[in-house]
């Protein structure tokens, strides 16, 4: 399954990048398993995506949970939460 | 379109004389602004910039607008939001809502900014002497969806 993954606001600078396409092992399932084989490149992801860090994520511009499905072709999203308004 | 994702700034009069003119049911119109303060969080902010993401944001905005059609009993929902570059006191944020009474009015718009503050996908980034941050969200407006459940 392949998935385009974009980072917004602070995690998008932390992480030095905007948007990647990224070709996941047969075991990431969910965007919360996304979240956390992302970690595993270690710094700056690690601590930026770390369990307990208030990361927000969507899929195909919907807000979701961790336990959120992924999808072939998906477009996913990791942001801090919103500041608008 | 009732949303409007844009760098320009807005007029108030103007948007709202577009958003009510040939519909005779209106008889209130609520609109709320917001703006950009000196102060937040302790420091004195000198300018921001705000980013959001393309594509979810109009989506996002769009089903708020839907959510407050089906709660009240209002004819028209205008959002505009500004991004990129802002100083002090300029405009943010202007939501306009339309309506047979105020009360509708009043609450629906307050339903919408309550919604766009903590599920629309936008984000300050605040220039202080300091230097410059992001802006860290608010427990409070969290707190203030409470009331629409």
């Amino acid at each position: 399954m392949r998935v385009k993954v974009k980072f917004f606001a602070s995690l998008r600078e932390v992480l030095k990048t905007s948007e990647e396409l990224i070709d996941l092992p047969h075991d990431i399932k969910t965007v919360g398993q996304l979240r956390q084989y992302l970690t595993n490149r270690g710094v700056p992801w690690a601590e930026a995506l770390a369990e307990g860090r208030a990361v927000r994520s969507a899929i195909n511009h919907h807000m979701v949970e961790l336990d959120a499905l992924l999808l072939d072709g998906a477009e996913v999203a990791f942001f801090p939460p919103v500041t608008g308004g | 379109m009732p949303v409007h994702i844009q760098t320009e700034d807005f007029d108030l009069s103007t948007e709202i004389k577009k958003l009510r003119s040939g519909d005779a049911r209106v008889g209130a119109v609520a609109a709320f602004v917001g703006t950009v303060r000196e102060q937040n969080d302790g420091a004195k902010v000198s300018a921001m910039t705000l980013e959001h993401y393309p594509g979810m944001t109009e989506k996002s905005l769009e089903e708020i607008i839907q959510k407050a059609k089906a709660r009240w009993d209002i004819f028209d929902v205008l959002i505009i939001h500004r991004v990129g570059p802002l100083h002090i006191e300029d405009q943010i944020v202007l939501v306009a809502v339309t309506s047979a009474h105020r009360g509708e009015a009043f609450a629906a718009c307050e339903y919408v900014i309550d919604y766009l503050k903590t599920l629309a996908p936008f984000w300050k980034k605040e220039d202080t002497a300091d230097g410059s941050r992001w802006v860290d969200a608010r427990l409070s407006d969290d707190e203030a969806l409470k009331k629409w459940n």
